[in-house]
């Protein structure tokens, strides 16, 4: 498998004078292959939609690089880039309902993409966007509604139709399904299943879900403040934790079943993620780790290939002085 | 339906019939249409169910947090402690508010006012309540905060909201709310805004807290993870009635309603590494402007028979304290054994 997407050591800063910085990624490398869908996961603060919007160019990059198919992708868009990758990378947003716009039709905000970046006729924007509207699930009557006649699981499938109208061949997914119900939100997963079957799209998919992540990915990358701690394939990261955060973050994930509630006990989940101003080296969970040592205060750990006990040769990167 | 469980434990609340309407300019909203249920001390009660269900209409309207006009309780009864306190169109929040019923809300970074200290508005509840001087009250509050697991509670006190996290929040708002000891805590939808860590600490607070002062919760949730985790009895709410009522292991095990069992196979669960696929609940639920006539599932349900479009079911008894609103459960249906099937336990249930 060849990489589609690659980022390397991508880092990404906010500066927010007076000598603060925000270390909201922080040399983060990740490969998204052909086809692959690879999921991000970790508490909201960890970085995992700056991460996604640097990695699309909608955030400059503070350091390290980004190679879309082998070329190195510029560190900050001009429009120029912007208008080049929009049929090649496109984004699909977490809030269906701050994300479309109220004063456009739906007809004009699916068909905004073709009209900027396509050289199609007006008769032949419409016809794609009523094209789409059916493939995700809607009417191509609902071109000339506003967004708010629409439920949120119908705006989520608008912002779809919107960033795949484009056809691209990478897409990043903000938590797509975490403001919808539980019915809808299986629709709208089995929908975005079906579309990267018969698109052969490539996904990052960023969500806080984890048995929704492990259902859909194939790779589950762990961030935690800023940084990369644990990567691998879903099953073996969901079900083998390594990193005693992964451990904390599958341990507090609620199963619904009760028995196997009952079972689990109290979690041993310590503390709030810190503050991502001004970090101080050595591991970024050591103070709520409950396997912390002295090395884990003074050293960041960095991410290595811990190979798998049972003698599976399948990629398993953590970041955690334990290996 | 049926009173719920284990009679052991005292009736607090006993609420009956219970339907809510609000007049708006589209026309009159039927959100709550006839539901009842029981609630014990020291139990927890989840009301399980999706956006726009009327869940949080049901508990605020308890609360007497409607406001009349345009809302009003059309019908229905509601006994705290064997007292009748529907009156007329609304409940008096000042009866049950503060010492009997507290309540914590879904987002507390937009349920505390943003302009008192943490300390003031959990002293401003024993002020009005308990008649404490705010002194008094202040000490008190930052005992609550101890309580709530806090750190350094007296310097958390005098910040305002904007200097806590979202669990932070959500703690003082749990102070807040047991604040006059209620013997009733409602919690609607406590953790959705927070991550699933925290969300696990504020649930083994809630039970600890619970343990502590035998006080009952009701859990308004969407989350069947957490419905699992917490509850003692489940209603299934939908479309402003329960469709199902039982203990947790009736409604996960023993699963009567196709609803139940739709949002069920909607979620992806982990118990071995093979995937099921996740099967949607086609459509969305029915206009509660104009509810339909039958069951208010029928246009989603793939059991649908004839006298569901039209015939209202009632609740038919499935096991002890376990009740589901199915014409599939009727001793007469021909199609009953469908019902049967699926109300065996499928996913293995242990217990």
């Amino acid at each position: 498998m060849t990489p589609l997407i690659e980022a390397e050591g991508l880092t990404k800063h906010f500066d927010l004078g007076r000598n603060q910085t925000v270390h909201a990624v922080d040399d983060v490398s990740l490969h998204v292959d052909q086809r692959e869908i690879v999921g991000l996961v970790g508490e909201s603060g960890s970085g995992k939609s700056t991460f996604g919007k640097t990695m699309l160019g909608l955030l400059d990059k503070t350091a390290g690089q980004v190679k879309f198919q082998g070329e190195t992708l510029p560190q900050s868009y001009a429009p120029g880039d912007f208008q080049r990758h929009a049929q090649t990378m496109q984004m699909i947003f977490q809030d269906p309902y701050s994300s479309l716009n109220p004063r456009m039709t739906v007809g004009e905000i699916v068909g905004e993409g073709l009209r900027l970046h396509t050289s199609l006729s007006g008769r032949e924007v419409r016809d794609s966007v009523a094209e789409w509207l059916e493939r995700v699930g809607l009417n191509a009557a609902h071109m000339s509604r506003y967004p708010h006649e629409f439920s949120g699981g119908q705006r989520q499938r608008i912002g779809i139709a919107r960033a795949l109208i484009m056809k691209p061949e990478f897409v990043v997914c903000d938590e797509p399904i975490s403001a919808l119900d539980v019915s809808v939100q299986a629709q709208v997963v089995n929908l975005l299943g079906e579309l990267k079957e018969s698109m052969g799209l490539t996904m990052l998919f960023i969500a806080h879900d984890l048995s929704m992540v492990r259902y859909v990915s194939d790779r589950m990358a762990v961030m935690y403040l800023g940084s990369l701690i644990e990567l691998g394939q879903s099953n073996d990261v969901f079900f083998h934790p390594k990193h005693p955060y992964t451990e904390m973050l599958v341990g507090s994930n609620p199963e619904p079943d009760p028995a196997t509630e009952r079972a689990r006990g109290r979690t041993a989940v310590r503390g709030e993620i810190p503050s991502p101003v001004n970090i101080q080296p050595g591991c970024r969970f050591a103070n709520r780790c409950p396997k912390v040592m002295d090395v884990c205060r003074g050293t960041t750990p960095e991410l290595k290939n811990v190979p798998d006990p049972e003698g599976q040769e399948r990629d398993r990167l953590i970041a955690c002085h334990l290996y | 339906m049926n009173t719920l469980t284990d009679q052991v434990a005292p009736t607090l609340l006993e609420v009956r019939d219970l339907e809510v309407e609000f007049d708006t300019y589209g026309g009159t909203v039927h959100a709550v249409r006839g539901v009842s249920f029981d609630v014990h001390a020291g139990k927890t009660l989840a009301i399980v169910g999706e956006s726009g269900c009327g869940k949080s209409v049901t508990v605020q309207s308890i609360m007497g947090l409607i406001p009349s006009p345009p809302g009003r309780i059309v019908a229905g009864t509601a006994k705290l402690r064997g007292r009748e306190i529907v009156d007329g169109e609304t409940i008096d929040g000042d009866i049950v508010r503060g010492s009997e019923i507290g309540m914590i809300f879904q987002d507390p970074m937009t349920s505390l006012n943003p302009t008192m200290t943490i300390g003031d508005q959990i002293a401003e509840t024993l002020q009005v309540h308990r008649g404490f001087s705010h002194g008094q009250a202040l000490a008190r509050a930052a005992e609550l905060l101890e309580m709530t697991r806090i750190n350094e509670p007296r310097r958390r006190a005098r910040q305002y909201p904007f200097e806590f996290s979202g669990g932070m929040l959500q703690r003082s708002m749990i102070a807040m709310a047991i604040a006059c000891g209620p013997s009733i805590l409602i919690a609607d939808e406590p953790t959705t805004a927070l991550d699933v860590t925290i969300q696990s600490q504020i649930l083994d607070l809630l039970r600890d807290l619970q343990q502590q002062n035998n006080m009952a919760i009701i859990l308004i949730t969407h989350d069947l993870g957490v419905v699992a985790r917490m509850a003692d009895e489940v209603a299934v709410m939908y479309a402003g009635e329960f469709l199902e009522t039982g203990t947790a292991d009736d409604i996960f095990y023993n699963s009567a309603h196709p609803y139940t069992v739709g949002l069920k196979a909607a979620m992806p669960t982990n118990r071995d590494e093979s995937e099921q696929d996740l099967m949607p609940i086609d459509g969305s639920p029915p206009d509660l402007f104009a509810p339909p006539p039958g069951c208010a599932y029928f246009a989603r349900c793939p059991h649908a028979m004839e006298a569901c479009q039209n015939d209202p079911p009632p609740a038919f008894p499935v096991g002890s304290g376990h009740a589901t609103r199915c014409w599939l459960h009727h001793a007469d249906c021909p199609r009953r054994t469908e019902a049967l099937h699926y109300a065996a336990p499928i996913e293995g249930g242990d217990t």
